[in-house]
């Protein structure tokens, strides 16, 4: 590092400040501003004048205060103790400013994202002399019951173990060990590395995407489906139910690690989260889902600028992750607010506004965001894979998916879970649309269900959608002529398209055992309506009127099907609806 | 945040242009982000400001009271060198104030060794408890449908025409929370409203007594612009003592936000910024959520504070940003429905578009009944049923249903009629609520089959055919 850059604020708006005298600052460089030393990051050069977003309120800053480079730039500090802690966008740990602050948050805080007092229980996998690169596992941590964190070679270092530490309890800033390069320098591994947010972490190879994010939620898993290393966008109005879906995703995926990143949006969502989290259970380990969670909280009303850092210290977390070999899901609530904090700074920077003020790189920035997801194969000498799948909630302003967030989001991500307006005033939850939403990982993933669901999954599946697709069709003919008009085949199907909805792909995420619906069970559920479907089509070939049929008891049971414990099974009804006979009937 | 600059007084304002003022500083620096500022006028009145950006060699003042008047040669302006604070005390409750905190009822001005900064700080997400007790209106349709919870901001859409005043006035007489030994209190807050509906919930409030328990700030729509943005923070800075110092239960009643948007965006276009939607700054969103993130609980503290904003849609859009965003912070709200009120429904709650994002927390045994949830959702249910099958009937004609589909239509004009339907000065107890929705649903003569969100146990419990006669069922603990 040079000598340290020190300059003079000329210019204060909100959260923009301008200083001169910073010759020699570079771009997102970290900086101090005024006698407070309030965090910022320079964002323009202009001859000796820096402009700097600041992450803290501005008020009473004044011209003439100091203004401090630090020659590094934004960072995110990486190490074990990440797990269950909550961060704000900077990675300051909220908990331990609410020690020093109480319960709201000063400015000029400056404290260690990990707690630097821990030890943590360290086993070597290497020894002395053996030959290592950028990626490769030097030991591990127990990090939380199931979370093994990997100590790693930081990226782009090869060469020969000189020092390594034994088996023992270290602080995250104990030496690890020491590797001499080719050309005879050493170079220090520390437990805690940094690595500066907005640049994406190295990896070995791109892998495409076969096996599904299993969420436990219908829509998702059943209809349409994200891999993992995905990309989902999840658009909608407000109280359509975005929250409520980026909650269930953070529960109930499948994946190893979560990262929550709560952008700009309601500080008791993330308080719910943070009561809620530590007595859910994971299905998979059984262990509280907080033991597996990263979250990021930078409400509303927190500065702006430090709601445009969340998003990206948020996915540098997840890629740590990933090189270890996790299967990481992102959850970003809501990128909307990450692109309006974006146009603010843009605006206060004057720049030339796009459409809708958005600054004209916007379409870039999404895009840049969204190609940090993705399944790898990681550094290092053994092999791992890791991925990481990010889901985006969009918040188009009124509800209008034409607006520029949503299109610039929409030309990246490849499923599409959109929400709908309609289905939330009829109370169908999730509300999302199963005739307007895509998934484009459908033929990537069809070897998956077969397997896993059932050999003739996708056919179900095919089955299932293109009856709610007719439906919809008779609807509109219904909403002219009434339901009395059509012939008793076109009802039947309006019959099962109902149950489709109501049966299926309703869920009631404060249900104990709907909340989470296992993928066995999915298939199940769905071929039992699907030949409960079949059954009353044969039926009514033998002059048996639908009406009759709903009254059967069965169709009660069939309904209720979602609320019974998996383990349970389908069996018994399955094989009653084989047994419907028209004889049954005439008793 | 103060700093100790030294005092300034400039004669050098280069120009006047709106509400904005730009002070030539002369190369001095010393002038802070966000500072108050005093404006000696030509004409000796003393004004109040506020820096909006401050360069080394100008500043951009903001007069709350209105520019006109100011002039760039006699007009001189002193920087007082710290950000706004308001005195607070627990005398302010009963008080009426202007929109910048000036008593306004003939009594003294509050005095308080305990300042605030209005600017409030950003309240910690790991310091925040989830709100969880119910609040009682006296209003059915919000009790039951749309709980308002301690510490949930609800805001009611409205538009023009429409009763909401009215509403905001019932709720503030009636409100109260079940739980004895806990002080209630309402901070209420007018941002452009008419002198005569100012004068209307001024009256209201003394003749009913509800003044006691209320503070009132009143901004008028002849008031500066300006001194709207200052207003609700004036307020809730006071809101915030009262919850967190006092341990009061506060509710804070915001109307209308619209007209708050408004100055926003005047103050933008003044300052010649890139507009978002509509004309209205990008950061419309930021600024709302500083206002409503302020409602709340905390870990270890008594008090809270609950919020209700009302909004006037600009020709019933709810697309418009100030709903929308709005929408997008809040927790939940609560529609107010011209189709309602044009057959004469007070208060024209329509609950299908409305919803409570934190009612599910807040009902049942021990905080309302335990039917409570059950039937909640049943309601909704039939009602929106009703409202489908209206629409059919319009179309096809009420031959074409069939019997059970013709109860439903009943049930609808009950429901509006008895239910949501309820006199200005009626209060209902969540209790007599509960019971008069049993009584609409009497209409279907076979519970068990056609109340199929109810569960068969609640029915027997609670349904007037099959209740125990002997049993009290006003209280929380059945």
């Amino acid at each position: 590092m040079s000598e340290q850059i020190v300059g003079t604020i000329i210019r204060i708006s909100g959260p923009v400040v301008d200083a001169d005298g910073m010759t020699g600052a570079q771009l997102y460089e970290v900086a101090h501003v005024g006698n407070d030393k309030l965090i910022g990051e320079v964002i323009k050069l202009d001859g000796d004048v820096a402009t700097i977003q600041v992450y803290e309120l501005t008020d009473g800053l004044y011209p003439g205060e100091p203004v401090a480079a630090t020659g590094a730039s934004l960072s995110v500090s990486l190490g074990p103790g990440l797990i269950t802690e909550i961060y704000d966008g900077i990675q300051r740990p909220l908990p331990v400013i609410k020690e020093i602050s109480g319960a709201f948050i000063t400015r000029g805080i400056e404290i260690p994202a990990l707690n630097l007092e821990k030890e943590w229980e360290f086993t070597p996998v290497k020894k002395l002399g053996d030959m290592v690169e950028g990626g490769t596992i030097l030991g591990s941590v127990p990090e939380t019951k199931h979370i093994e964190h990997k100590i790693m070679v930081p990226p782009r270092l090869t060469g020969k173990i000189t020092k390594i530490v034994n088996k023992g309890k270290y602080l995250v800033t104990d030496l690890c060990a020491v590797v001499e390069k080719e050309n005879g320098e050493s170079e220090d591994i520390f437990f805690m590395q940094k690595w500066p947010v907005r640049q994406g972490r190295p990896y070995k190879s791109r892998l495409p995407s076969i096996t599904p994010l299993i969420t436990g939620q219908r829509i998702f898993d059943a209809f349409f489906p994200v891999a993992k290393g995905g990309t989902a966008a999840i658009p909608g109005p407000f109280g359509s139910g975005k929250t409520v879906s980026q909650h269930q995703l953070a529960k109930w995926s499948d994946a190893q690690i979560v990262v929550y990143v709560g952008c700009g949006e309601r500080g008791n969502e993330m308080t719910n989260v943070l009561e809620e989290f530590p007595h859910l259970k994971d299905p998979s380990t059984g262990e509280p889902l907080l033991n597996r969670t990263v979250m990021i909280a930078n409400t509303s009303n927190m500065p702006v600028a430090a709601r445009e850092a969340s998003i990206y210290t948020g996915i540098t977390i997840a890629e740590y992750y990933r090189d270890m070999g996790y299967d990481v899901a992102l959850l970003a609530d809501s990128t909307s607010r990450w692109a309006e904090a974006l146009r603010e700074i843009s605006g206060r920077l004057e720049e030339m506004p796009g459409e809708e003020g958005y600054p004209a790189y916007l379409a870039s920035k999404i895009a840049e965001f969204y190609e940090r997801a993705g399944g790898v194969e990681c550094y290092g000498e053994d092999e791992r894979f890791g991925s990481i799948t990010v889901t985006g909630a969009v918040s188009p302003p009124g509800g209008d998916f034409s607006e520029p967030v949503t299109q610039n989001t929409l030309r990246i991500v490849k499923a599409f879970w959109a929400l709908n307006r309609g289905l939330a005033a009829q109370r169908h939850f999730p509300a999302i649309s199963y005739l307007d939403s895509y998934t484009l990982y459908w033929d990537n993933l069809i070897d998956w269900y077969r397997k896993n669901f059932s050999e003739n999954y996708p056919e179900l599946r095919q089955e299932a959608m293109a009856l709610l697709q007719k439906d919809k069709e008779l609807q509109e003919i219904v909403q002219l002529v009434g339901p009395d008009a059509l012939p008793d085949s076109e009802r039947l199907t309006i019959e099962v398209a109902r149950m489709l909805k109501e049966d299926f792909l309703q869920q009631n995420a404060f249900h104990d055992v709907d909340s989470y619906c296992p993928p066995k069970k999915q298939n199940d559920m769905l071929k039992i309506i699907l030949s409960f479907s079949d059954k009353m089509k044969e039926l009514l070939e033998q002059g048996i009127e639908v009406s009759r049929i709903l009254e059967l008891p069965i169709y009660e049971e069939v309904a209720r099907m979602k609320y019974v414990p998996a383990e349970k099974g389908f069996e018994s009804l399955e094989q009653k609806i084989k047994e419907l006979t028209p004889e049954i009937f005439t008793q | 945040m103060t700093n100790t600059a030294p005092l300034r007084k400039f004669k050098t304002v280069k120009e006047v242009a709106g509400p904005l003022l730009f002070v030539d500083l002369k190369g001095l620096s010393g002038v802070s982000f966000a500072e108050i500022v005093e404006i000696d006028t030509p004409s000796g009145d003393r004004r109040k400001g506020q820096v909006l950006e401050v360069t080394k060699d100008v500043a951009v003042v903001q007069c709350f009271e209105g520019t006109s008047g100011l002039d760039t040669s006699e007009t001189s302006v002193r920087f007082i060198g710290k950000t706004m604070e308001i005195p607070v005390s627990s005398e302010m409750l009963g008080r009426v104030f202007n929109g910048r905190g000036e008593a306004i009822d003939g009594g003294p001005n509050i005095v308080s060794k305990t300042l605030k900064s209005i600017a409030g700080e950003p309240l910690n997400p790991a310091a925040r408890e989830y709100p969880t007790a119910f609040i009682q209106t006296g209003i059915s349709t919000i009790d039951t449908l749309l709980t308002l919870v301690r510490g949930q901001k609800l805001p009611l859409f409205s538009g023009s025409g429409l009763p909401h005043n009215r509403l905001a006035a019932q709720i503030t007489r009636q409100a109260q929370v079940l739980g004895e030994g806990e002080d209630f209190a309402i901070v209420f807050v007018a941002m452009g409203i008419t002198s005569e509906e100012a004068n209307f919930f001024r009256n209201d409030f003394e003749k009913s007594g509800a003044l006691e328990r209320v503070i009132l700030y009143l901004n008028l729509a002849d008031d500066p612009a300006v001194e709207r943005l200052i207003t609700p923070r004036i307020a809730l800075t006071a809101a915030e003592y009262l919850a967190f110092e006092e341990d009061m239960q506060v509710l804070v009643i915001l109307t209308d936000m619209t007209s708050y948007a408004e100055s926003l965006r005047e103050i933008g276009a003044a300052r010649e910024e890139v507009p978002g939607r509509r004309g209205y700054p990008g950061y419309l969103y930021s600024d709302f959520a500083t206002l409503y993130e302020r409602a709340g609980r905390i870990i270890g503290k008594k008090g809270t504070i609950t919020q209700i904003p009302i909004l006037t849609m600009p020709s019933d859009d709810i697309t418009n940003p100030v709903p929308d965003l709005t929408g997008y912070i809040t927790e939940g709200q609560v529609f107010l429905d011209r189709g309602l009120h044009r057959r004469g429904i007070f208060p024209p709650i329509n609950p299908l578009p409305s919803l409570s994002r934190l009612m599910k927390e807040a009902i049942g045994k021990g905080s309302t009944r335990s039917d409570h949830k059950e039937l909640a959702d049943q309601l909704y249910a039939n009602y929106a049923r009703s409202r489908e099958l209206r629409d059919l009937v319009a179309v096809v004609g009420e031959e074409s249903l069939s019997d059970i589909d013709r109860l439903y239509l009943r049930f609808g004009d009950e429901f509006e009629h008895l239910f949501i339907n309820q006199g200005v000065n009626e209060n209902r107890s969540i209790f007599d609520t509960l019971d008069l929705a049993w009584d609409l649903l009497k209409t279907f003569p076979q519970p068990k089959r056609n109340l199929k969100r109810i569960l068969s146990e609640t029915i027997d419990k609670f349904h007037p055919a099959t209740r125990d006669p002997n049993t009290d069922f006003k209280t929380v603990d059945i």
